[in-house]
Order: C-alpha cells, then sequence, then structure tokens
C-alpha cells in the first residue's frame, strides 16, 4: 500500500470528474459518488497509515540490530506493539523464546537514532533546458498522518452535507468540488517537489473560491469568495518567489527532499534560507490566516457550514502550516530557531494567537466566534513552529482537526434548525431542544479550552512546553506566557458562546411557537459523535511518560512523535539544536487552572450576572476596546479603505504628480517647473505655513501640468523614443557603474 | 583579418537594431513600422547565432527559430490591425491616431 | 578564412545600405524591396555561421511568407504606391538621434567587453554535428529539450491565425 498510495488523491480527483459529468443523472445526484470515493481513500488512508507504522518499526530494528546486535530479539517489538498483524506472525515465533528481553530492548529504542525512509516517487512531468520538473509522492510521518485527517474529516463532512444542503440548486456541482477539495489537499500532503506543492496549493485556493462562493447569488458571498482568493494571491507571490529561490539555492531542484537536506545540512547559505523562509512565511500567512493576512478567513464563513468545517479542520488553513513542517530544515535553519530566542515565525504566531481570540469575544455570529477561535489555534501551531517544537505543532493540528470539525459541524447542525447563525438574535436555550448536538459541543469545546484529558489539553501543553523549554537557552518563555494569556482567552470566549448559544432564553427564531427548534437528523448527529469521541481519545496518541506519569509503558508513550516524526537527515532533528520537550506537570497545572479561570469568569459574567455589565456604554475606553475589536482591529479598513482607496485616488493623483513633474525636468526643460517653483517658494516665504505648501505645490502641480501635456502627444512614436532613449541612458548608466 | 571576430556579427547586429529603432520612431506609414520591427528581430536572431557558435551550444539556433515563428505570428496580427485602422479611418498614417492624446 | 572574411563584409555592406534605405525610402514598395534584400542578407550571415537550418527557415518564412504579408498589406491599404514624400515625420531627427546615442552605448559596450580583435569564433564554427549536419542536431533539441517551449509556440501560431482572422474580417 505504501507504494501506491499514490492513487488516493487520483480517486477524489477521478470522483470529480465523475459527479460533473454523470452526478445529475444519478439517483442521488453525484453525493454517492463523492461518498464512496471518499470511503474508499478513507480505508486506503488506515491501510497507509498501518504500514507506515510497520515502516517505521522495521526501520527502527533494522538500526537497532546493526548497533546492539540483538538482530532476532528487536523483532519482539512489532508483536508487542500489535501493529503488524501481517509480519506478527512470524517475528512472532522468532521473538517467543526472548519475550523478556525484548522490552529492555524497546526502551533503549526509544532514545537510539534510527532514520526512516521516506516512500519517494517520482515521475518527470516534464522537462525544459535541460531542467526536470517531476511530480510523484513523498510519503513519510507528516505525509501519513495528514491522509488520515483530510480523509476523515473529507469522508465526515460528505455525509453530513448530503443532509445540510439537501435540495440546494447546486447540488451536484457542490459535491464535486468537494471532491476536487479533497484530491488537491491530499495531492498537497503528498508533494514531492515543491513545484507540485506550488500547484496543489493554488488548486486548493481556487476550490475554497468555489466553495466558499456557494451561493453566489447574494452579493456578500461572492465578495467573500473573491477577498479569500485574492488575500491568498498576495501570499501566492510569496510562496512562488520562496519556491524559486530555494530551486535556486538548492542548486537548481524542485526536490523537497533534496532541500531540506541541503538546509540541514548546511549546503545552502544562511542568507538565502533566510530570505527563502521569509518569504514562504508570506504564503503561510495568507494561507493559513496568520495576521495581517488573516482577514479573508472570517469572511470564509460565508460558505456553507461542512465547507467551513472542511476549510478549517483539514484542508485550506493547514496547508500552510503543513507546508511549514515540511519544509522544517528550511525554516529550522534559516530562522535559527534552535538557537535563537525570537523569531519571525513565532512572533506571528503569538500575536495570531491573542489577536483571534480578543476578535472572538465580539461576535455574535457563532460561526464567526469558531473562525476566530480558528485563527488563534493556527496561531498555536505557528508559534510551536517557531519555537521548534514540530511535533507538538502537528499533534495540535491533528487534535484541533477533530474537534474543530466537531464545532463547525455542530454549529452548522444549530443554524439548520433555526435558520440563522446570529446567536444574540436566534438562539439561547437550544439546549432543551437539541441535547444530542449540545453535548457533542460541549465536549469539543472542553477539548478545545484545554480540559484534562481531553484532546486539546496534550496537544496545548505539548506547545507550552516546547515554549518554555526549548532555543537557545530556553529563552523563549515569552510565548509560554502569550500561549497562557491565548488558553485563557480561549475559554472565557467558548464559555460565552455555549452560553448564547445553547443556555438562557430562546430568542428570535428559536423562540418561534410555529417552528419550534428539532434536533437534528441521523446523517449530521453521528459525524457529531464520531468527532466528539475522537475529541476525546485523539491526545492520548502522544501520551507522556515523564515527570508523573511515568507510569505509562513505553509501548503506549510518544506513538505519535514516534509514528509521524520524520526520521533522517532531511529533518532538522538530525541537529544538536533540535531537542524535544518534555511533560511538565507545572504548565500543565497552570494551562488548567488558568482555563478554569476563563470558564468560571464567564460563567460568574453570563450565567450570575455579575461584573460591570453595559461597561461599554458607560465607559469611553471600553467603548473605545469594543469598537476597535467589532472594527476587527481596523484591518478591512486598513486594506480597502486606507490601501486600495489611497492606491485609487491620492497617492494615484501624487505619483502621477511626481511623474509629471520628474518627466518635465527630464524633457520639456526646466523652464515651466522653473515658473511654478517660483511661485511654490514665493508663496512659501510670503506666507510660511504649511497650508501654502500644499497650495503652492498645487500650484507648482498645475503649472507643470499644463506644460507637461504638450509631450502628451498621443503619438506612439514619442513615447517609443521616450522609450529608446531611456533604454540607453540607463545601458549608458550600468555600463559607467560596471 | 584572419579569422571572423564574434563581435563583426555583434556589431552588424547593432547597426541593424538601431536602424530599426530609427525607422520605428521616424517613420509615418504604419506598415512601414512594422516593416523596422522586422529589422530588430533580425538584429537579435544574428546576436543569438552569434553566440551560439562561439559557445558552441545549439540554444541560438533553436531560439532564433522560436523568434521567426514568433515574428511571423506578430506580423500577422500587426497587419490585421493596420487592416482594420485603415478601414475605419482610410487612412495608415500614425499621425492621425492620436486620441490618446492627454 | 580570409574567404569568409569577405563573404562576411561583402554581405554586411549590402545588409546595411538595404536597411537603411528600408527606412529612409521614400517608395514603400521599394523599401519592402529592400527588406527583402536586407533578410537575404541576414540569411547568408547565418550561413556564416553554421546554421544552414535557420538560414533556410529564414528564406522560406521571411522572404517567402511574411513579404508576401507586407505586399498584401501595402496594397490593401492603398498607400501611394510610387513617390510619397510624406512617409517621415517631420521631427525624424528624434529617431536619429535616439538611434545614434543607443548605438554609441551598445558599440562601446560591445568592444568594451569582446575588443577588436580577439574573441574569434571556433575555427569550424559548426556545432556539434550529427550526420554531417547542424539540422539534426537542431531538431533533436527542438523535439527534446525545448519540446515544451516548441509546443507553446505553435499555440501561439494558432492563436494569432485566428486573432488575425477575428481582427481582419469584415462582419
Amino acid at each position: 500500500m505504501l507504494d501506491s498510495a499514490w492513487i488516493i488523491p487520483l480517486i477524489p480527483a477521478a470522483s470529480f470528474f465523475l459527479i460533473l459529468f454523470f452526478g445529475k443523472r444519478m439517483p442521488r445526484k453525484g453525493s454517492e459518488i463523492g461518498i464512496a470515493a471518499l470511503a474508499i481513500c478513507f480505508v486506503l488512508a488506515i491501510a497507509t497509515n498501518i504500514q507506515w507504522f510497520q515502516h517505521v518499526d522495521d526501520a527502527e530494528h533494522a538500526a537497532h540490530a546493526t548497533t546492539e546486535e540483538h538482530g532476532t530479539e528487536s523483532e519482539g517489538t512489532d508483536a508487542e506493539h500489535g501493529l503488524a498483524p501481517a509480519t506478527g506472525v512470524a517475528d512472532g515465533e522468532q521473538a517467543a523464546p526472548v519475550a523478556a528481553a525484548s522490552t529492555e530492548v524497546a526502551e533503549e529504542t526509544e532514545h537510539a537514532e534510527f532514520s526512516v525512509e521516506p516512500i519517494h516517487k517520482t515521475w518527470t512531468w516534464w522537462s525544459n533546458g535541460g531542467v526536470d520538473f517531476t511530480a510523484g509522492m513523498l510519503l513519510d510521518g507528516p505525509g501519513v498522518l495528514m491522509l488520515f485527517v483530510v480523509t476523515l474529516i473529507s469522508l465526515l463532512v460528505h455525509i453530513y452535507s448530503t443532509d445540510y444542503v439537501n435540495g440546494d440548486r447546486r447540488y451536484t456541482h457542490y459535491f464535486a468540488f468537494l471532491s476536487l477539495f479533497t484530491a488537491s489537499m491530499l495531492g498537497l500532503v503528498m508533494s514531492e517537489s515543491t513545484l507540485q506543492l506550488l500547484t496543489c496549493w493554488e488548486l486548493v485556493g481556487l476550490c475554497s473560491f468555489a466553495l466558499i462562493g456557494h451561493w453566489w447569488e447574494e452579493k456578500p458571498n461572492s465578495d467573500a469568495a473573491l477577498k479569500a482568493f485574492l488575500t491568498n494571491r498576495v501570499g501566492d507571490i510569496g510562496l512562488i518567489c520562496g519556491v524559486i529561490i530555494l530551486f535556486f539555492g538548492a542548486g537548481e531542484t524542485f526536490d523537497i527532499l533534496t532541500i531540506n537536506q541541503m538546509a540541514v545540512a548546511g549546503d545552502i547559505s544562511h542568507l538565502v534560507l533566510l530570505v527563502g523562509a521569509c518569504s514562504l512565511l508570506a504564503a503561510v500567512m495568507s494561507k493559513s490566516g496568520q495576521f495581517i493576512l488573516h482577514t479573508w478567513l472570517p469572511d470564509a464563513m460565508a460558505g456553507p457550514t461542512p465547507v467551513s468545517a472542511l476549510i478549517h479542520a483539514a484542508t485550506m488553513v493547514v496547508a500552510g502550516i503543513f507546508m511549514v513542517g515540511r519544509l522544517y530544515g528550511v525554516f529550522f535553519q534559516g530562522l535559527s530557531i534552535g538557537v535563537s530566542s525570537v523569531n519571525l515565525l513565532a512572533v506571528i504566531g503569538g500575536v495570531t494567537v491573542i489577536g483571534g481570540a480578543g476578535l472572538a469575544f465580539v461576535q455574535s455570529d457563532i460561526k464567526k466566534v469558531l473562525a476566530y477561535s480558528t485563527v488563534s489555534q493556527l496561531g498555536y501551531m505557528a508559534m510551536a513552529l517557531g519555537v521548534g517544537a514540530w511535533t507538538a505543532a502537528f499533534f495540535h493540528l491533528f487534535t484541533h482537526a477533530m474537534f474543530k470539525a466537531g464545532l463547525f459541524l455542530g454549529s452548522g447542525s444549530v443554524a439548520h434548525s433555526v435558520h440563522s447563525f446570529d446567536m444574540k438574535q436566534d438562539m439561547g436555550g437550544m439546549k432543551r431542544f437539541m441535547p444530542k448536538t449540545y453535548a457533542t459541543f460541549l465536549i469539543c469545546t472542553g477539548a478545545l479550552i484545554g480540559l484534562f484529558p481531553l484532546a486539546g489539553f496534550w496537544s496545548k501543553d505539548e506547545i507550552l512546553a516546547g515554549a518554555s523549554q526549548l532555543g537557545g537557552e530556553g529563552a523563549y518563555t515569552a510565548f509560554l506566557v502569550v500561549g497562557s494569556i491565548g488558553a485563557f482567552m480561549t475559554a472565557a470566549y467558548m464559555t460565552r458562546c455555549i452560553y448564547l448559544t445553547f443556555h438562557g432564553e430562546p430568542r428570535g427564531h428559536a423562540a418561534d411557537p410555529h417552528h419550534p427548534p428539532h434536533e437534528s437528523g441521523p446523517r449530521i448527529v453521528v459525524p457529531l459523535y464520531i468527532l466528539s469521541a475522537l475529541a476525546i481519545v485523539a491526545g492520548f496518541a502522544n501520551l507522556p511518560n515523564t515527570g508523573v506519569l511515568e507510569f505509562v509503558p513505553d509501548s503506549l508513550a510518544l506513538r505519535f512523535e514516534h509514528f509521524y516524526e520524520p526520521k533522517g537527515e532531511y529533518f532538522p532533528a538530525a541537529l544538536e539544536s533540535f531537542t524535544h520537550p518534555t511533560f511538565s506537570i507545572g504548565i500543565a497545572l497552570i494551562s488548567t487552572v488558568i482555563g478554569l479561570l476563563g470558564i468560571g469568569l464567564a460563567y460568574a459574567w453570563y450565567w450570575q450576572g455579575l461584573g460591570p455589565h453595559g461597561i461599554t456604554k458607560r465607559n469611553r475606553l471600553a467603548r473605545a476596546g469594543h469598537t476597535f475589536l467589532v472594527e476587527k482591529y481596523y484591518f478591512d479598513r486598513l486594506y480597502t479603505d486606507v490601501i486600495a482607496g489611497s492606491v485609487k485616488g491620492p497617492i494615484a493623483r501624487a505619483a502621477n504628480w511626481v511623474n509629471q513633474n520628474v518627466l518635465d525636468g527630464v524633457v520639456n526643460g526646466v523652464g515651466k517647473l522653473g515658473v511654478g517653483t517660483g511661485r511654490f517658494v514665493y508663496e512659501r516665504i510670503d506666507q510660511g505655513i504649511v497650508d501654502t505648501i500644499v497650495n503652492g505645490s498645487g500650484a507648482a502641480a498645475e503649472g507643470s501640468g499644463q506644460g507637461l501635456r504638450q509631450i502628451q502627444t498621443g503619438r506612439v512614436q514619442q513615447y517609443a523614443a521616450l522609450l529608446f532613449a531611456g533604454a540607453a541612458v540607463l545601458a549608458a548608466v550600468f555600463i559607467v557603474v560596471i | 583579418m584572419d579569422d571572423l571576430l564574434l563581435n563583426q556579427f555583434l556589431l552588424l547586429g547593432a547597426v541593424l537594431f538601431c536602424t530599426g529603432v530609427y525607422g520605428v520612431i521616424a517613420r509615418r506609414n504604419s506598415v512601414l513600422v512594422l516593416m523596422s520591427i522586422e529589422l530588430i528581430l533580425n538584429s537579435v536572431n544574428i546576436n543569438l547565432l552569434a553566440f551560439g557558435a562561439i559557445h558552441g551550444s545549439i540554444a541560438g539556433a533553436v531560439f532564433a527559430l522560436f523568434i521567426i515563428a514568433v515574428a511571423a505570428a506578430e506580423v500577422g496580427v500587426g497587419l490585421a490591425i493596420v487592416l482594420l485602422i485603415y478601414r475605419n479611418r482610410r487612412s495608415v498614417d500614425l499621425d492621425d491616431l492620436a486620441q490618446m492624446k492627454g | 578564412m580570409v574567404a569568409q572574411n569577405i563573404f562576411f563584409y561583402a554581405f554586411a555592406a549590402m545588409i546595411v545600405f538595404s536597411a537603411v534605405r528600408v527606412v529612409t525610402s521614400t517608395n514603400v514598395v521599394h523599401a519592402a524591396l529592400y527588406l527583402v534584400a536586407v533578410l537575404a542578407g541576414v540569411s547568408a550571415q547565418y550561413i556564416l555561421l553554421a546554421a544552414e537550418f535557420v538560414a533556410a527557415t529564414q528564406v522560406l518564412v521571411y522572404i517567402g511568407a511574411v513579404m508576401v504579408l507586407f505586399l498584401f498589406g501595402i496594397m490593401l491599404t492603398r498607400t501611394r504606391i510610387g513617390q510619397d514624400q510624406e512617409l517621415t515625420h517631420k521631427h525624424w531627427w528624434t529617431g536619429l538621434v535616439t538611434a545614434l546615442v543607443l548605438f554609441g552605448v551598445m558599440a562601446y559596450a560591445l568592444i568594451d567587453e569582446w575588443g577588436w580583435s580577439d574573441h574569434p569564433l571556433p575555427a569550424d564554427t559548426r556545432l556539434s554535428v550529427v550526420n554531417g549536419s547542424n539540422t539534426a542536431t537542431v531538431s533533436d533539441a527542438v523535439f527534446s529539450t525545448y519540446l515544451l517551449p516548441f509546443e507553446a509556440i505553435s499555440v501561439l501560431l494558432l492563436a494569432a491565425l485566428v486573432g488575425a482572422i477575428v481582427l481582419a474580417r469584415k462582419d
């Protein structure tokens, strides 16, 4: 299965075309094709995972056999892990006599250095000028992990969607694009070259555009889709630049393994890596919704809720995080993560943790609360990668995918029932009507907040432990503080969200006596059950076995790190500065207390009505803060009004003015400019205040502009003459200078 | 005067290029401007082949071929545009086409 | 080698003279015919540079096809055949100044870099010869290394064909 895993992305890709061409003629309008394709993919992904576990264990034993000369004994661990059903029989026979020794061996191998060969297949796509452009698959820990996550979430979203968008006008197209979305994400996680990564990256963006704008008849929806697409274009420039820089930096290759290997070994100069990593960071910021390019993410809620779940849990937004993890050698070396005390990636992540959480407080749309929560959680992942805790970041990605998908689908279930997303207007008291949704939502919220022993507890703690222990002399402590504040805010805004949605008195649509809210059907509830069950157990995948948890057997401890963290020369784990954080009971206690504090405060505020309610109306400072949050830190204003507006208006005019003055000076003689300048100087001497500077320059612009009209003859040949003359002058300058 | 020098060809290309530039700027008839552009393209081709010869590389010849193909496309579309202009304005004089005047 | 030099300078003189006539002639058809001379001369230079396939293509495509197009263009636009003093701008000197400045810069750069008398072309200017002919090498390169640009060019030609028809047709 490992060698033929490349078939997994091809199945949904084929299903895309099948649905597109035949979907409308099928009895269930094409959704059955999508579900069948994803079900096959999911089974294959599980098979791939199991074989991958075996592959890792084999590599471990092989390495161990050579170093410790316990060739046959070490085979025993296979059977012990219970992960090798096929080979287990044969191995078990050999292992039986020496079973006693095998535990000892296993303990030693936990710390032994060994490398796992990634499964690497390449096909030459096309070649030009001696450079081969390849496509293929690169399968290692993170890739295998993502195969599982993407296919699982996508399958559940497919099933959920059959009920949620039932009867929609573009039902068939919806499922077609879900398939393509999944296919491109699966292709992305298996990319073996940066070029393939770029291609799939763009495909993911395209599909998100189509799905966010699914109901494009309404202007806000198509605006949101455009915004997502265009914001991502900004980052894509960074990705393209990064790919090109790395292509030349690594000696004209797109191969991810080679690039990583060279970066880790120090064969690429630090400056190249730094510039490359910063360029790629722009792509991460846009795709993974990091400040300051996060603005598209909340607007993307305009799409159908299952799509939001898919985008936020498994596909689109984790693509950026995945890319950092995939090219971690570049980032680790380029940003000096292992030895520095602060770096761009960690700072961006830290700012995003706090910034996103702050915005979640003032949203009244339940999906936007979750959207900003995603922004904040992605900040955690970026921060973890920034401090060097690779495993923590991917572990959080894994657990977050489970509970955030559960939360989104849960919010969709509520909204499906009350036909509105507005918590303040149309919800409240939903606990009574939708007990199943409430229970699952509560579990997933607990996991998000990080309550023991739910999934988020383990992953968030690992990030915090990483922030406190890693870096040059443990110097990322600042990010421990940031992470703790983020945990507090998460607890508080999620409690608020639960209160507004499920508690209190029904309002608006929820209180409509003619259409009382009702629990959703099985196709919606069952995915919720599955996801909340996973939100409970997923955290145990990386159970630590140090400190107070010493009783955890080795065969169960740190399985996630063991199987999914890449081991080999292409991953910075080979470096000395790369270390793993260890579980710290202190940090776990602190973060739990902080989380409970957040819940408690929010409980006191909403349930008990304690605290200064209405302060935003009484106190100017509080009101200003509230407005600041409601306006989303004015980022949208900055982009649309200040930047876009000014490019259209004043700056364009100013640039034009400068242009004309400069051109005038060069081409049309200084006479006219002299008149304008004379007037300008005269007026400044005469009146000597800022006001006249503006007036004077305006007059200068007008005077020179009038003179300049004469060179704007509309004759292309004069423009051509200017062009060639300019080229000649530039060439002369080059010759003189160089 | 024994061997062919690289610079002979490059300078010939430069002369041809500048003649073409002069033609593009100084001619009024748009068909003649298109002809001048052909001069420029040919000068580029001479340069490409000369450099290809001195480096012993086939790339120069290949790119010269591509440029000839592009030039053919350019002339085709260019003349179609000139024809359209003529049909609309009964003139191919570039001095008459000054709507872009500011 | 002296023979090659004589060949070069004879054709270079022809090219320069004809090129100057292309941009100065007062008769459109004469200009077109001088352009034929330029193209033929350039084709001869290609042969000196051992690119006989490009030279043949130059003759076929340029002199064969492009020039016919130009003559069609001249006739269809009813340009006055014969003497026409209005073919050149009043401000022709701007073009002259630009061209001279450009030439000065280029000539300086070229001579500075490549010198008056060094950098001779390889004595056997034939490139890596396959089966006694350069053409085979070109075809190998076009259909393997440069296959993709080649396909792109063919799409471009198709697009230009369609575009030209759409633009020029009377609807």
